[in-house]
Parts: C-alpha cells; structure tokens; sequence
C-alpha cells in the first residue's frame, strides 16, 4: 500500500477487492447478476425449444434429446437454482425499493433467506421430478 | 450565476424529461409480472419434463398455455435485455465495443422473441402436428 500515495495523489483509495471484508449481501448481489445473465441465456434455449417443438417430431426429439444429455441436464439444474434465486433475492430488490429491509441485520437475513430458498426450492424440483420418475 | 441567461434556460436540454427513469420502471414492472409469471412457468416445465412430442403440442394447444408461454417470453427477454444492458454499461468501457454489445443484446432479444413468439403461434394453431 506504500505506492498508493503516488498514483492516487495522496487521496484514499475506495475499498479495493483485497481489503474488502466478505460479506452475504455482496455475495447476493454478485449472484443476481450471475444468475440474470443465465437466465437470459435460459430464455435462448427455450426459444430454440419452441422453435424445434414448431418444426416437427425430428427437430424436438433432438433438442429434446440435447437438453436430456449431462450436459443439459447441468444446464437445466443450473436454470432453476439461478430462477429461483434470482425471483427470492429480485423480490429482496422490489422491497429495498419502497424503501424496506435496509437494516444491516435484515439485509444480510434476507440475503441468506434468498440462497436458502434456491438451495431448498431446487432440491424441491428435483426430489419432486425424481418422485414422479422423470429422473 | 453569470450574465443574463436565467437558471432555467441553463437547466434546459441538460437534465430529465421526465425519461430518465424508462428504464428503472420497465425492469420493476417485468419483475412483478415474471414473480406472477415463474410459479406457472416452473410447474410446467415440471410437468412436461420427458414428455414425449404428441403431449408437448398438444399441452400449448391450449390457448391459456400458449398465451401464458409468450407472456413468460416476452416478459423474460425484456427484464433480460434490461439487466444485460446495464451489465454491458458498467463493465465494457470501449464505446465503440460497448455500443456493438449494446446493438447485439437488442437483436439478440428481438430475434428470440419473435422466433418464440411466431412458433408457439405455430403450434397452437397447428394442432397436434
């Protein structure tokens, strides 16, 4: 930290990644993020779902078939956690944004809430297909 | 304050016309119709998993299932194209890439909304196939 004086002209620096504390609410605003940018991505390929469902048994069977492979099935696991996360920690955003949950102590419960929901909720969806032998 | 242009005429074409905040609303408002949205959008998915192409037809035969798919479409890549928008402004600095960026998250959205829009149509009013 000795060089920072020269290249800041002696003003203090704003909080750099290396002496940033961890903490959940950044963790959960790093994740929305992430998780937005997949479910964009998510909204792709089920656009080429509806597509192939459109151009007939041949196209669907194998985009179906795709989506069924490991690959997709990580891909279609991933979906839903970030959904779900995505819909807890947005509905987090929708609350902050009529001027609730600020607190330091309720911000960082609600972040924790949120990842708890996607873990949870996903297990859910799983355990359920799972259930109904579509697993 | 200097010489006679008045503090309104310096204020004006500089600021908000009442604009500025499309884009802070737009995002709000699709979020509160995709938090409508998901519960329906997530059971489906569910229901339909490993069902064969007959049954997938046949279940967005339903006016009501086709219409609700579009909503989730359109809703979806709206809020998504929003929320790329800002991810693109925050962290890609080169105006000429970050307006390429821009351009492409626009079509990209555009072209799978239609595509989305036009098959579902497609097969709710092709039947079964």
């Amino acid at each position: 930290m000795a060089q920072t004086g020269q290249s800041t002209g002696g003003r203090p620096l704003s909080p750099h990644w290396q002496v940033w504390r961890w903490h959940v609410t950044m963790a959960a605003s790093i994740l929305h993020r992430l998780a937005g940018m997949g479910l964009y991505l998510g909204l792709l390929i089920l656009a080429g779902w509806a597509l192939s469902l459109e151009l007939g048994p041949d196209a669907f069977g194998a985009y179906a078939g795709a989506l069924a492979s490991p690959v997709g099935s990580v891909i279609l696991f991933l979906i839903v956690l970030g959904w779900l996360f995505h819909l807890a920690n947005g509905l987090r955003h929708l609350f902050w944004d009529i001027g609730k949950g600020f607190r330091p102590r309720t911000a960082d419960a609600t972040a924790w809430l949120a990842i708890a929901f996607a873990i949870l909720g996903t297990v859910g969806v799983v355990a359920a297909l799972l259930a109904k032998g579509k697993l | 304050m200097t010489g006679l242009v008045t503090p309104l005429r310096r204020a004006r074409g500089l600021g908000s016309a009442k604009h500025g905040v499309g884009h802070f609303i737009g995002q709000r408002v699709s979020a509160v119709a995709l938090l409508l949205l998901s519960p329906w959008a997530l059971w489906t998915g569910a229901h339909l998993a490993g069902r064969d192409y007959g049954a997938v037809r046949g279940w967005f035969g339903s006016p009501v299932n086709a219409s609700l798919l579009i909503l989730v479409v359109l809703a979806g890549l709206y809020h998504g194209q929003l929320g790329m928008r800002v991810i693109i402004e925050d962290y890609i600095e080169r105006p000429l890439t970050r307006t390429l960026l821009l351009i492409a998250n626009a079509f990209v959205a555009a072209l799978a909304a239609t595509i989305a829009t036009v098959s579902i149509l497609g097969v709710m009013f092709g039947g079964a196939g």
